[in-house]
């Protein structure tokens, strides 16, 4: 912690950046702060509470945040790969954001309480973390934790679910979508909705109704899949903050999956490397193409 | 969906096919005077890149039973790689249709070339015949997100 705040302090205080995102202590948990003077460099802290991924902060379409000046975000393994693909899509320029990234050990599903990480508490994303230290960073700090509790559960009850006839995932995919109050919050949260105006916003023509009916929850929920598949950074936020506790994190999977056997592709904080929907090659395989 | 005189379940379907090659081969069937199911109205787009999943799923909230998707060979796309872009999008949402439980067989993709009547038939004839043994498209049909049986429930509601 004493790094992380000397790190900030002493970039606060030489000029290069302007603003440092990172997580401090609030009244229900930790919660994202943004410091811009170098005595409140104090207020940082890294734990398990830290949930919130800040490279959402980056994105343009939160110009508030870009007035603070230049940035410094502190970034776990996860966040690293939203912050790779902002700069793969050329969201954000690499020289206009320095990147803090810390070793992470896992963090809590729930943030507001301080308690030690179990394999019931865990967020579900974090069993079997392959990103625990960020390889896209200018300053790594921490010492490496002992790796996140839990089995990957994820990969479980989606291979439970493909195991499923039709009917029955339609049946449960109908029973979670059913809670949908289209609020929204997934979208958000998400660093990677960076569209100015999201096609669920459109009403003429409006192609995702917008009131919380099947139709449009399915169309909503489907789409927002899709257009995260080969970009989603699997941070987590969208199942953290959905008020109706629908597990998107099995669709977010589900497509990384499906990604990942289809092209090969897996996400990853190397910007270099493009993402997979947008480019093609000839021989792609189309078994399901008649 | 839809019965015919007699009763029996009679699929509605839409087909979005690209202008340069499959239109194009539907319309030499026509021309050739093939018979096949009536069941699909053809929507002509320029590529089948230009066919978003949402088109797809538009129509089944419109309450189509069943859709094809279908567009020029790869390497004939008209404007070079427009379906290569396309085969990959379709793909993912292909699988990701089938993992929310819609069945895959009521949306066929295919590739008809300008000079495939007979394959336009046979692609037509078939995707008729699998989203009949399936049935009608209901997952929309409820009347609010709260569920059929709970809606019913209300006084004075039917189904």
């Amino acid at each position: 912690m004493k790094e992380l705040r000397d790190l900030a302090r002493t970039l606060l205080t030489d000029g290069s950046v302007q603003v440092v995102i990172g997580w401090e202590d609030g009244p229900a948990g930790a919660r994202p702060a943004f410091v811009t003077k170098a005595e409140d460099a104090d207020r940082l802290i890294f734990d398990p509470r830290c949930v919130h991924n800040l490279a959402a902060y980056l994105s343009p379409r939160r110009p508030h945040v870009g007035r603070l000046g230049k940035a410094a975000v502190v970034v776990k393994g996860c966040d690293a790969r939203a912050v790779a693909a902002l700069l793969r899509e050329s969201q954000i320029q690499r020289e206009d954001v320095v990147i803090i990234g810390v070793r992470c050990g896992g963090v809590l599903a729930d943030p507001s309480r301080r308690v030690d990480l179990t394999a019931e508490n865990v967020s579900e994303r974090c069993s079997g973390c392959e990103a625990r230290e960020p390889g896209l960073a200018d300053h790594l700090v921490g010492e490496m934790p002992p790796p996140p509790p839990g089995e990957r559960s994820r990969e479980t009850r989606i291979e439970e679910l493909e195991a499923m006839s039709a009917a029955e995932r339609s049946a449960f995919w109908q029973a979670e979508f059913s809670r949908c109050v289209r609020c929204n919050a997934c979208r958000q949260v998400c660093p990677l909705c960076t569209c100015d105006r999201c096609v669920a916003d459109k009403t003429q023509p409006q192609w995702i109704e917008q009131s919380a009916h099947e139709r449009g929850i399915f169309a909503w929920q489907l789409t927002r899949a899709l257009h995260h598949a080969g970009r989603c950074a699997d941070c987590g936020e969208c199942a953290r903050v959905c008020p109706a506790g629908i597990p998107l994190g099995l669709l977010n999977r589900q497509a990384a999956r499906i990604v990942e056997r289809r092209f090969g592709y897996r996400a990853t904080d190397d910007p270099s490397i493009p993402a997979p929907i947008g480019a093609f090659r000839s021989d792609d395989g189309q078994e399901f193409i008649r | 969906m839809g019965n015919d005189k007699d009763g029996a379940f009679q699929p509605r379907m839409v087909a979005f096919v690209c202008n340069w090659c499959t239109y194009t081969g539907a319309d030499l069937a026509g021309t050739s005077r093939l018979t096949m199911e009536p069941n699909v109205r053809i929507v002509r787009l320029p590529c089948s890149g230009r066919i978003d999943p949402l088109f797809v799923l538009k129509a089944f909230e419109r309450g189509v039973d069943g859709v094809i998707v279908s567009g020029c060979h790869p390497g004939d796309c008209h404007y070079t790689s427009g379906n290569l872009h396309a085969r990959r999008r379709f793909a993912v949402f292909h699988d990701m249709l089938d993992f929310l439980g819609v069945e895959p067989d009521r949306l066929t993709f295919s590739w008809v070339s300008a000079s495939e009547g007979l394959k336009w038939r046979e692609i037509v004839d078939d995707a008729v015949e699998r989203v009949r043994a399936l049935g009608p498209f209901s997952r929309f049909d409820i009347h609010s997100a709260r569920g059929k049986a709970e809606f019913a429930s209300e006084p004075g509601r039917q189904a």
